[in-house]
């Protein structure tokens, strides 16, 4: 009886009129948890009870208190009749169950019906009594802190982060029951509600256990996922990072050092090899590598699951060569030699493991679902890995186990662990799952960046646990960087983590290197894209701004196999128009990385949406991009070749006015990129890269050499026509307004505290016309474009302002209509001084350092001749080694790779223009800049975002997660005002009750809110609807900082710079 | 091809003033967007058409979602489904209750029944308001009248703090509900160059002096404020004396005259009229108790009193030394007795005179 649970009904408010005769209610409550339930009395003929009851006593098990909700339902007595039930409350009192978060649940809670929508308030009080002097069953997991924020929580500091956690429960979906056919849909939805928050509630419990196994105390990026599957049931799964977290001593929070250790092994040796000289990432190509995704999708015709892991990655065998890499990597796994289970995972998990004895084995996936990281960590970042698997749910066999799902899961898991062994990179960070389910097809898909982390922090992780080993694996390391040579030197923070992670001579895809224009030592890719935020350090130029790409294409119905290999054999296609989208458009704005990259593949009975959102930089140390140029084919036809110019030109002052706009002006920008001739025909045969690449060996710092081929769009390729179509209709961002995906936006670091947050959500129905993939291309380009116009026009009393973590949701409903939901943060920020730069930071730090290096770069040299040749040669290879499914993929894979060369040939950048690292204006000002207070309330203002800060304040206290789930239906759509006052309503009542919780919970803020679910269903002929919304976020208390110092943000900076010179040196 | 469902949804319910004066003008989406064209916000903002009919209908949707919290806007601070910052509420309220001047004159002093209100489109057509505006307007009229039926205690202060509207608008509330329950005649045509305002004024004049009330002893009771105080009414008779007796009508005149003597160029047309006009007011005084009279009251003292003045040409000057006089007199008549009643009363007449007359 580890627990008892207490629960008081006070009073009711604004009840409806349930009693038409008298136009009163008589209104009492059942309170019920478990198998238990209270009546209070009956309150006659009142819209405003006072029930005031006694406090009703529920003794459980704390295995209970973590599953179950509280469930108070709100009556209207009749004497004659059945019981009018008014509508419901389910309280979920895991925060009471912690002693850090909130100690009492109290407040007015919106009376919720599934079919009416909110009737009413009720003013609940609800406390939990653990015993915790009790022995602690393994069953439940009290006590572990859930956060859905995706980097460390601001009044926490990591003791240690353990590493991935994932869950996953299955049950039938009530709505498939064969009961739901008698039941009303109230009873019906009332069940799912009930289900799902039950299934949540084991997940978290689940989840809790793995965490204590590990050593743990809390979770941190808590992702949480339901798959409605239909017939073959109703997933809820999760994954998370499981860490120890410390509190921070009172207000310190501003103050934070957090130092993450990742003992997870990944870090560990991994870093060592890394180190070899970080250089630097990935980036386009990753796509290829992303295309490895869609290998599988061999396999999943064949639903069961051979995993095939395919290859993708591996096909880019070099990664066998990479295997050095990998080598350095594994040797992890030798290291660990101790650790027998050292396997993939990293030996430092090994070690750490083997301490503390934990034992568990499963951290064989060193994954972060963490997308910003304490200065420091994040060493290199090698680029995108992803992997997607198309899966047939009718051939669960088991359909109510969840062994099937988890094995599908652990597929893409391993592939993605392989993918960024092939970028030489031990772990992945800013990683996620999702899925698409349509009828009996389910795509499912993983992403996230790979990465090396750094073993210093690891060390400092060790610390907690016993010094020998600590040593002893110090020393591993120390030998293990002689061999390969390299030295880990502390990069400048600022640039350090776009070294390229992978060796030069084993390039995992086909890249152009250059040294990085920061600190001119080590290499970096010309293009980075990544799932994570910018880190803080990261030197930035000018802005950032918000990168789409969206494709449509079209596929036959089918059903079963079919339909599944039909789609598999399209995706593969559509990462890569995705990727070459972004190219496009990435060039287009001069900027030359990505971050916050997250693509979503949709599935629809005829169709498949792509949607690619990003938030687009100039990393300082990259080399600018190159420009675009056109080609025609046939040169000689006149028109045709004034048509060229006249796009080129087109292009070109685009490319112009972006620069201004977004305040790019590295130091010397060349003309030439964007001016330059158009460059010779190409041969497609040509092997790619190897000039250019060449070339910048040998010019080692002095890399200007100004004519390397800029990207070419050939044009009478009727894709490049769309290509070039949808990067000139983009429209640009009104004055006054940036936006961007990621937390907070690169370039603008003086937020003021003017916070909007909102959800957008726009169906489009399509005429039944026979659509070309090129028109629908362009529907939804529209539809996408006019919702971020819609989205400014509204917001344009907010000017100047940002809109962050712009978060787009694709689905397709039902044949025909295409459903966009976006979730953001608009935020007002100072004009003034969004440009003041700082400057000074890291950057003299990067120059001191420079003369160390010069070894390296001679070395690299010289293997970078030979570098050149072996990924292309290598390419065609792997196809051999699959069977006959490989067979495909190679295929496709050198199609994809062909095609690549033609695109990008040249697509080296480059110009590359300056040649001293100088400094360049960071843009990034770190004014202290006390912010506007809000004006006050009567009621508790709640605040949401979904970015993990408030700007202007610091938030004091964690209360909880939030994670609902609601279900809201209608027959009476007309009267509700169609699906737009339906919808528009359900998310008003969604988010009252979102803030209505926090409230109860003493908090004043959700942040890292997001809503991760919203299906809707219509059926205006019989006058219906039905949507499901799922929302989760950290219910926190902030306070305003009145004082002096810093935003969140500016906090973060400032963190940045100490602990950044810390670790430097 | 269309979009089928467009919604904006924001944790701080956004609202544009201007869509929602446009919203309670009771114009149409479309309306609506061609207004908010034509005022030039696309230009500001790079916006299209299409934007505008979006947002345009979001905040329709909007506004409509909250008009049922409107409807007793206590409910607007602590229901839960929009967070609206308290200025903002403020706003809300105050224009959803605000009101046409043409149009509330067109109703007032009329009963705020079914019939009324089916009549609203003639209104409509009449005042040039939206029939969706004159029916809100008509409700809102209708619902502070219902509430504040029930409601002991002073009747601007029950309307401010049922309603949480501004103490000017709240003052026009009460002279609405106070014409309606009395079901003052304000329609006739020699009415109609009385303003809305000026009836306001006069209602607040008899709320103030003439209701139950306005005594003061007991704060709690049911209408005080909106019914007259029969006592009062009663003993408004005894002032028939003034003209019932000829020496006090002829002492009163000759006081009357000789302190406006050479005083105003209208003197001699005082003079003769004066026991008309004398027998006008009192007579006035007298009838009170009658329902019917009540109803009359201001078409009385425009017949029997400013008609016959601006026929005489006086000035609002001469209006205002000669009423002063008249009033100030009857004290130094010794035979009258009834100097409270008769303050009580001309106070009233004399400001309701004063602000009526006028073209």
């Amino acid at each position: 009886m580890p627990g008892k649970l207490k629960a008081k009904i006070v009073a009711g408010r604004h009840l409806p009129v349930m009693d038409r005769a008298s136009d009163l209610t008589d209104a009492f409550v059942e309170v019920k948890f478990g198998n238990t339930t209270f009546k209070t009395d009956v309150c006659p003929k009142s819209l405003n009870p006072q029930w005031n009851s006694e406090w009703f006593k529920f003794e459980v098990d704390d295995e209970d208190l973590q599953d179950e909700p509280l469930q108070i339902t709100v009556l209207d007595h009749d004497t004659y009749s059945a019981n009018d039930a008014i509508g419901k409350v389910y309280i979920d009192i895991d925060p009471l169950l912690c002693s850090e978060a909130a100690s009492v649940i109290s407040g007015w809670f919106p009376i919720y019906d599934t079919i009416h929508g909110i009737r009413g308030e009720i003013n609940v009080l609800v406390k939990v009594d653990l015993f915790n002097d009790l022995n602690r069953f393994r069953q439940s997991s009290c006590g572990v802190k859930f956060f859905c924020t995706t980097s460390i929580p601001r009044c926490y500091r990591v003791a240690m982060v353990h590493g991935f956690v994932e869950e996953l429960v299955v049950n039938e979906d009530p709505e498939y029951q064969w009961i739901d056919r008698i039941r009303t849909p109230r009873a019906s939805n009332e069940a799912r509600q009930r289900l799902i928050s039950l299934m949540s509630g084991e997940l978290q419990r689940k989840i809790g256990l793995k965490v204590l196994e590990m050593g743990g105390n809390a979770v941190v990026g808590y992702l949480q996922c339901f798959d409605l599957e239909g017939e073959s049931g109703l997933v809820v799964r999760a994954i998370g990072t499981a860490c120890t977290l410390d509190k921070l001593s009172s207000g310190a929070a501003a103050s934070i050092n957090t130092h993450m250790h990742p003992n997870t092994a990944p870090a560990s040796n991994a870093c060592n090899s890394p180190s070899k000289d970080g250089k630097e990432p990935v980036f386009t190509e990753d796509l290829p590598s992303s295309s490895g995704p869609p290998t599988p999708f061999r396999a999943l015709p064949t639903t069961s699951s051979s995993p095939p892991p395919f290859s993708p990655s591996k096909p880019c065998s070099r990664q066998s060569s990479s295997s050095d890499t990998d080598l350095s990597l594994t040797p992890k796994t030798g290291m660990g030699s101790g650790g027998s289970a050292g396997k993939e995972a990293g030996p430092l998990k090994t070690l750490l493991r083997q301490q503390t004895q934990t034992a568990l084995e499963q951290r064989e996936f060193p994954f972060f679902t963490l997308t910003s990281f304490p200065p420091g960590f994040l060493v290199h970042v090698g680029g995108v890995v992803s992997a997607r698997s198309v899966k047939l749910l009718d051939r669960i066999h088991n359909p109510d186990e969840p062994e099937t799902r988890d094995a599908w899961w652990e597929e893409i898991r391993q592939e993605i662990k392989s993918h960024a062994k092939a970028l030489g990179c031990h772990a992945v960070v800013g990683y996620s799952e999702s899925t698409s389910i349509c009828e009996e097809v389910c795509i499912l898909s993983a992403s996230g960046t790979a990465a090396i982390l750094n073993p210093r922090y690891m060390r400092d992780g060790c610390l907690d646990i016993g010094s020998s080993d600590h040593r002893l694996f110090l020393s591993m390391c120390v030998c293990m960087f002689n061999v390969n040579c390299v030295f880990e030197e502390p990069s400048p923070p600022s640039c350090g983590f776009c070294h390229i992670p992978y060796d030069e001579l084993n390039m995992p895809f086909p890249a152009q290197l250059t040294y990085c224009y920061h600190c001119r030592r080590q290499k970096v890719p010309d293009v980075l894209f990544t799932t994570i935020d910018l880190p803080p350090e990261a030197a930035v130029t000018g802005q950032g701004c918000l990168i789409q790409a969206r494709l449509c294409r079209l596929k036959k119905k089918a059903q079963g196999e079919v339909n599944a290999t039909a789609i598999s054999n399209l995706l593969p296609f559509m990462e890569y128009e995705l990727h070459t989208q972004l190219m496009n458009k990435l060039k287009l704005r001069s900027m030359n990385a990505l971050f916050g990259l997250r693509i979503q593949i949709s599935v629809g009975e005829n169709m498949l949406l792509g949607l690619a959102s990003a938030t687009g930089v100039y990393l300082t140390a990259l080399p600018a991009p190159g420009g675009i140029q056109i080609a025609g084919k046939t040169p000689g036809d006149l028109s045709n070749e004034h048509h060229i110019l006249a796009i080129q030109k087109r292009i070109n002052d685009t490319i112009a006015k972006n620069k201004e706009l977004y305040q790019i002006n590295p130091p010397e920008l060349t003309e030439e990129a964007v001016g330059s001739p158009i460059p010779e025909p190409r041969q497609r045969s040509r092997l790619f890269r190897s000039h250019s690449e060449s070339s910048d060996e040998l010019s080692e710092l002095d890399l200007s050499h100004g004519k390397k081929d800029a990207f070419v769009l050939e044009i009478d390729d009727t894709d490049a026509v769309e290509d070039i179509h949808s990067l000139l209709t983009d429209a640009p961002t009104p004055t006054g307004f940036y936006s961007c995906n990621t937390e907070i936006m690169p370039g603008i670091y003086n937020w003021t505290s003017g916070l909007q947050m909102f959800t957008s959500v726009r169906v489009f129905r399509l005429s039944n016309a026979n659509l070309t993939n090129q028109g629908l291309n362009k529907i939804f380009t529209d539809l996408c474009e006019n919702l971020l116009k819609s989205l400014y026009f509204k917001l344009r009393s907010m000017i100047p302002c940002c809109l962050c973590h712009l978060n787009f949701t694709v689905a397709v409903p039902e044949e025909e209509l295409i459903q966009v939901a976006v979730t953001a943060v608009a935020m007002t920020f100072d004009k003034d001084q969004s440009q003041e730069k700082p400057g000074d930071r890291a950057m003299t730090k990067g120059g001191s350092e420079n003369e160390e290096q010069l070894q390296f770069p001679l070395e690299l040299c010289a293997e970078s001749t030979s570098a050149n040749n072996q990924p292309s040669a290598k390419i065609p290879a792997p196809s051999v080694d699959y069977g006959s499914f490989a067979d495909r993929c190679s295929t496709w894979l050198e199609l994809l790779r062909l095609k690549a060369h033609t695109i990008r040939r040249g697509s080296v950048k480059t110009i590359s223009s300056s040649e001293r690292c100088s400094p360049l204006p960071e843009g990034r000002s770190r004014s202290l800049r006390s912010t506007r207070s809000f004006g006050g309330s009567s009621v508790t203002v709640v605040k949401m975002t979904p970015l993990s800060f408030l700007p202007g304040t610091r938030i004091v206290k964690y209360l909880g997660i939030i994670n609902m789930f609601f279900i809201r239906e209608t027959t009476s759509l007309r009267e509700e005002g169609g699906v737009s006052g339906f919808l528009h309503s359900f998310i008003a009542e969604v988010f009252a009750m979102v803030r209505a919780h926090v409230a109860a919970l003493g908090g004043n803020a959700v942040v890292s809110y997001s809503m991760k679910e919203c299906v809707f269903m219509e059926n205006p002929n019989k006058n219906q609807a039905q949507c499901l919304i799922n929302v989760s976020g950290d219910a926190v208390i902030f306070v305003r900082d009145t004082d002096q110092e810093a935003t969140p943000a500016q906090m973060n900076t400032g963190q940045t710079c100490n602990s950044g010179t810390d670790g430097a040196t | 091809m269309s979009v089928e469902l467009d919604v904006f949804v924001g944790n701080t319910t956004i609202m544009d003033e201007e869509v929602y004066q446009l919203w309670l003008d009771g114009h149409t989406v479309n309306d609506a967007v061609k207004v908010r064209m034509e005022g030039g916000v696309l230009d500001e903002c790079e916006a299209s058409a299409d934007v505008l009919l979006s947002d345009t209908m979001d905040q329709y949707r909007t506004f409509q979602m909250c008009e049922r919290l409107l409807y007793s806007p206590a409910k607007l601070a602590n229901q839960l489904l929009f967070q609206i910052p308290p200025h903002r509420q403020a706003m809300l309220i105050e224009r959803y209750y605000a009101f046409d001047d043409v149009f509330v004159r067109e109703v007032l002093g009329k009963k705020l029944s079914k019939g009324t209100k089916k009549d609203l489109d003639d209104v409509s057509a009449k005042t040039g308001v939206t029939l969706k505006s004159c029916r809100r307007q008509f409700d809102n009229f209708k619902r502070v009248f219902k509430v504040v039926e029930e409601l002991k205690g002073p009747l601007v202060e029950n309307i401010r703090q049922h309603f949480l509207l501004s103490d000017k608008l709240a003052r026009d509330y009460a002279a609405i509900v106070f014409f309606a329950n009395n079901r003052f005649e304000t329609g006739k045509r020699k009415l109609q160059y009385l303003t809305f305002q000026d009836f306001a004024f006069c209602a607040g004049q008899l709320i103030n002096n003439w209701t139950v009330g306005a005594v003061g002893e007991n704060n709690m009771v049911e209408d005080m404020d909106v019914d007259l105080d029969k006592e009062f009414l009663q003993e408004l008779k005894e002032l028939k004396i003034l003209i019932t007796d000829k020496d006090l009508l002829d002492q009163h005149k000759s006081l009357v005259c000789t302190a406006l003597r050479g005083k105003t160029k209208a003197f001699n047309e005082m003079e003769a009229n004066f026991k008309n006009l004398s027998r006008g007011l009192v007579n006035i005084a007298a009838k009170l108790t009658n329902t019917k009279d009540v109803r009359d009251f201001f078409i009385d003292l425009v017949e029997k009193f400013i008609e016959p003045c601006r026929s005489d040409r006086w000035t609002a000057a001469d209006m205002r030394i000669y009423l002063t006089h008249y009033h100030n007199s009857a004290h130094i008549l010794d035979t009258f007795k009834h100097q409270v009643v008769w303050d009580r009363y001309m106070g009233v007449v004399k400001s309701c005179i004063f602000k009526m007359y006028h073209d």
